[in-house]
């Protein structure tokens, strides 16, 4: 007995030569390249951006240069141009997550009931997710919205009211809503796996107390949901805090800077005005904001998922 | 007061039928217990009860009213599931308390019947806790709670037990039917397990494939069963079975031939039974002996020894196998030749279409039943 357990190597502390280091010989060069591309991915642009933002680089002008120390910070957040953006970037991300959320929650009870075409209607329901970010904005900017030629218009036309120019008049609600549109699909498609992994036997025991629809619905399903809810936030934030395509497509961050976020900020700066030093820095000021929200977002919902 | 009565129900599911028809009758404060294999739609029957499926066709009353379309919380029912089916975000105090809340009870009161029902199953100190932060019997006690709370005038269990293990299972059965005396309500169980439906039960209603086999007492069904599929179900290890033709019919017995050119007089009433029938001979395997010059002889096959008995399987010469129950101090071992003796008056006859043929006395304790002494309060 005494033998066999000091011949098998413990786990964890182990001293001896064979399997271990064996190992690490073996593995090490099969995971180092994808370890070092991943590294180098990352850090390379990284690096050359804070080197860019703490530089004069205007690529209009090749005259200016040199170090700049924070002056493109500086900048920057004394430029009103920058508030705008991130209260615009965190105006846009609130409002799609709580629509998305809010009406998958409800569309994923919706489909979770038998009717009729159920599997045909959750393929449509699914659909939008498909299109391309940038061809889902051109058709609503051309086919829903527009004040002319837009399905909105022909129905406000013919109930003899004035046509609404959504992107002059409401141009970040109007990327609000196109955005939430191509989200809401995510959201249920999340949920309704969520709400479909209720135990029947729990719905049932609820009836049987006395539960109704809407006491099912929020003491429930609403609970149950907790954990699902929380990962689409975590990933639609991720997403949602850079969003692009559909700004440069309907409204180009106008009029003036009313629907323009910090990605589109940042490609306004580097390539509208070519400045490279200025644009760099907006872009490190973004990464920061990220990280603050994600190590939010990524503490509560640890801490919701672990309970 | 709270019976139950049922009159013709049928449950369909598209075009296939899964109860059809039965009848039945459940007494006020009657531990009621629906045994049947896997698939016999015991289940369906109790949701049907609940009001967690569409009766298709038949009348369910519960106090003499007809309460079919009544839905499932105005019943006066509560149902212990055998997932336990526990709220996992509330205390268990919250689960408890659950119906309450939904009635609009006042937090005061809610909370004194939750302590009340937390009393009863030793639950007390456990309130706070969520239910994945209880064990399995725990669980189960929470789920009865939750029942228990609101004070149901009938209580529905669906294989309660079922995910037990074996000694907490036993634990469970005596808590239970301490539980019944000490609530003095009805209730209806279900269950595959014939010994929790022996152990439990004032009277068990036998389901085979949507019908009702035999509803009785446990005593009845064990000394008078209706036909061979009751006869077998319960008891255990299970009933033997042997063929045998009838030889001679007279007002006191039926003399049988076994294969083995055994004859034996079984004290049943011949009924329709003539000389030359044939007919199955239902021997339990707690009523045969060893014994020098018994009916028939076997080889031992399998030696079961549980202590305080010893199960034979034992081959017969014409090679049937038979469980014999003999005495856990014999020395018989496995291979052994044994010759075994048969109670005639412990037998049971069955006809050619599997009824059994009508025994001459009715056993003493065929009738006894088991209610609660206490009055409900
Ligand atoms: N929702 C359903 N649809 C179709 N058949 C069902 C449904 N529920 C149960 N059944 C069938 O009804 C029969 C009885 O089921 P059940 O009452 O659950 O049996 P058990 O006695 O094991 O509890 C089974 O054959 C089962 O396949
Ligand atoms: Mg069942």
């Amino acid at each position: 007995m005494a033998s066999t357990t000091t011949a098998a190597p413990v786990p964890g502390t182990s001293t001896t030569v064979g399997g271990r280091s064996q190992r690490n010989v073996k593995t090490l060069p099969l995971v180092a390249p994808s370890v070092v591309i991943l590294f180098l991915w990352m850090i390379v642009p990284l690096a050359m951006t804070l080197w860019f933002s703490f530089q004069y680089y205007n690529l209009l002008d090749p005259t200016v240069g040199g170090f700049a120390g924070f002056e493109n910070y500086t900048f920057l957040l004394t430029d009103p141009s920058l508030w705008t953006a991130m209260i615009n970037t965190i105006f846009l991300v609130f409002w799609v997550l709580v629509i998305t959320v809010g009406l998958g929650t409800l569309l994923a009870v919706l489909f979770d009931q038998d009717f009729y075409g159920r599997s045909i209607a959750r393929l449509l329901a699914i659909a939008p997710f498909f299109v391309m970010p940038t061809v889902s904005a051109l058709v609503w900017k051309n086919m829903l919205m527009h004040p002319v030629n837009g399905l909105f218009a022909f129905f406000t036309r013919s109930l003899g009211l004035p046509a609404i120019d959504f992107f002059g008049s409401f141009p970040l609600t109007s990327v609000i809503i196109i955005v939430a549109w191509q989200w809401l699909p995510f959201a249920l498609l999340i949920l309704l796996t969520a709400i479909q992994s209720l135990d029947s036997e729990q719905k049932e025991a609820a009836r049987m107390d006395g539960a109704g629809p809407f006491s099912m619905f929020f003491f429930i399903i609403l609970p149950h949901l907790g954990r699902a809810i929380s990962v689409v936030i975590m990933i639609e934030t991720i997403f949602l805090l850079s969003v692009f395509a559909e700004i440069y497509v309907t409204t180009s961050g106008g009029p003036g800077l009313a629907s323009t976020n910090l990605a589109f900020l940042i490609y306004l700066r580097a390539l509208r005005e070519y400045d490279v030093g200025g644009a760099s820095a907006a872009g490190v000021i973004a990464v920061i904001l990220a990280n603050i929200v994600a190590v939010f977002l990524v503490r509560s919902i640890a801490k919701n998922i672990a309970d | 007061m709270s019976t139950i009565v049922l009159k013709g129900i049928q449950k369909n599911y598209g075009a296939v039928q899964v109860i059809k028809g039965i009848d039945l009758s459940i007494d006020d404060r009657e531990f009621c217990v629906f045994v049947g294999p896997s698939g016999c739609g015991k289940s369906t029957l109790l949701r049907m009860i609940a009001g967690l499926e569409e009766i298709t066709a038949g009348d369910l009353m519960i106090d003499g009213q007809r309460i079919n379309d009544v839905p499932p919380s105005e019943r006066g029912l509560a149902m212990v599931f055998q997932s336990y089916a526990l709220y996992p975000h509330m205390s268990v105090a919250d689960n408890m308390g659950f119906s309450l809340r939904l009635a609009g009870v006042p937090k005061e009161e809610r909370r004194a019947k939750v302590a009340e029902a937390a009393r009863i199953l030793h639950l007390d100190n456990l309130l706070d806790r969520k239910p994945k932060e209880l064990s399995g019997g725990q669980r189960q006690r929470v789920a009865i709670g939750r029942a228990i709370v609101r004070k149901p005038k009938v209580f529905l269990f669906d294989e309660p037990l079922s995910n037990l293990d074996a000694s907490l299972r036993v634990q469970m059965r005596i808590e239970l039917a301490r539980l019944h005396d000490e609530l003095a309500a009805t209730m209806i169980y279900v269950t595959h397990d014939q010994i929790e439906a022996m152990t439990m039960a004032d009277k068990i209603v036998v389901l085979q494939s949507g019908i009702v086999e035999q509803a009785g007492t446990p005593l009845e069904l064990y000394h008078h069963p209706r036909n061979q599929f009751v006869a077998g179900f319960i008891g255990s290890p299970k009933m033997n079975f042997l063929p045998a033709k009838v030889t001679a019919v007279t007002d006191t017995a039926t003399t049988i031939a076994l294969p083995s050119g055994a004859s034996l007089d079984i004290p049943v009433r011949a009924g329709g039974q003539k000389v030359g029938y044939a007919v199955t001979l239902g021997v339990r395997p707690e009523h045969m002996r060893l014994a020098g010059e018994g009916e028939l002889l076997g080889e031992v096959m399998v030696v079961e020894r549980l202590g305080g008995e010893t199960f034979l399987y034992t081959q017969l010469n014409d090679g049937t196998m038979l469980i014999v129950q003999a005495d856990g101090e014999i020395p018989t071992g496995v291979h052994e030749r044994i010759s075994i003796k048969l109670d005639p008056a412990a037998c049971h006859l069955f006809d050619g279409e599997g009824l059994a043929i009508e025994r001459m006395e009715r056993h003493p304790l065929a009738n006894l039943r088991r209610l609660p002494t206490r009055k409900a309060s």
